[in-house]
């Protein structure tokens, strides 16, 4: 961090998730960075745009594929003091799914809103 | 190092956290402290059976942190502080009671 | 001949490619991230249910089951375990895998 991180401000972080949950490992990868990151008392906000939305989809079941299924980490992003959870409204139309559909509750904005958000941070991480 | 008992051979990584969660059982639990030359007291039960519910609810094994705050919310708040839980596990709370709970290393432990 | 998709149709062309090769009676295999294809009142959906007149199309179950699809899957479209994986690649002269 820089030395702006001594006198107090917390930076504002802002990880992307754009990929589905399985097809490869990029979103368990962030959400493991994102539950480190989370020790070093930053302002955090995770946004789920593209196909990133699937992976906060109800109802995942990795039995048969044998792999973890990560989905119930998301529900426990409160203790670690996550609580912006921003998510394409556009991405979920496309996909036929609404906020009921998914496992947390998020805010729904717009691609337009979205943009704003990404502005208005110190760090982006793209997954 | 792999734990050996009633003559059969438990996988562990290289720092002891089992290889194969299902392999968990108490008397393993027990053998694991054991081997660290501790005791386990029910407030160290109380704990481990905590971080089992919990990663059995969430798939992931709790930083420091977030295990004294929801010890806190769930015991009482005279057992989350870091005081109370550093005295049961010197070892590091979260780090030493997920290896006696067969659990991963909580992610973002070094 | 079988067709194989394992990519999202939101992020990759890979199924439209698909589809639009895939002859009359063909059959298309719906695999890993290909199955949120298989998803109904999607932006796709009006896309596979015309191509379900020409061709039959399947989606592996456990990886519809993986991503939480399962109960999601438009009409017309089979759903195959590993096993039917094997059959429909038996049955079938040549696999195409569109990556």
């Amino acid at each position: 961090m820089t030395e702006e991180g001594a006198g107090g401000a917390a930076k504002r972080f802002l990880y992307v998730n754009r990929r589905a949950p399985y097809g490869s490992i990029y979103a368990l990868e962030s959400l493991e960075v994102v539950l480190i990151g989370a020790a070093f008392e930053q302002d955090v906000s995770l946004a789920f745009i593209g196909d990133g939305v699937y992976q906060l989809v109800k109802g995942q079941d990795t039995k048969a594929l044998e792999v973890k299924n990560f989905s119930p980490a998301f529900r426990a992003l409160e203790d670690y003091d996550v609580t912006k959870l921003y998510v394409e409204k556009e991405a979920l139309e496309a996909r036929g799914l609404s906020e009921a559909d998914l496992v947390v509750p998020v805010q729904v904005v717009g691609a337009e809103r979205m943009a704003e958000i990404m502005e208005a941070q110190d760090v982006i991480l793209d997954f | 190092m792999p734990i050996e008992m009633n003559g059969k051979t438990i996988e562990t990584d290289e720092e002891g956290y089992l290889a194969n969660r299902s392999d968990w059982d108490e008397d393993i639990a027990k053998e694991m402290a054991r081997l660290d030359d501790c005791d386990l007291t029910d407030s160290h039960w109380e704990v481990i059976n905590f971080l089992r519910e919990y990663y059995e609810e969430y798939q992931i094994a709790p930083a420091v942190r977030v295990l004294t705050k929801a010890i806190g919310k769930k015991l009482g708040a005279d057992k989350g502080n870091s005081k109370y839980l550093y005295e049961l596990f010197p070892y590091g709370p979260a780090k030493q009671a997920c290896k006696y709970a067969g659990l991963p290393k909580p992610t973002g432990c070094v | 001949m079988l067709h194989t998709v394992n990519k999202s149709p939101f992020e990759h062309r890979a199924l439209e490619a698909c589809l639009k090769f895939a002859r009359q009676g063909s059959a298309v295999l719906l695999i890993e991230d290909g199955v949120y294809a298989a998803a109904r009142d999607t932006a796709v959906s009006g896309q596979v249910q015309d191509a379900l007149k020409r061709v039959s199309i399947y989606a592996l179950k456990s990886d519809l089951e993986a991503r939480g699809m399962q109960n999601r899957v438009m009409d017309g479209i089979r759903l195959v375990d590993y096993g039917g994986f094997v059959d429909l690649v038996a049955e079938h002269n040549a696999v195409q895998s569109w990556l």
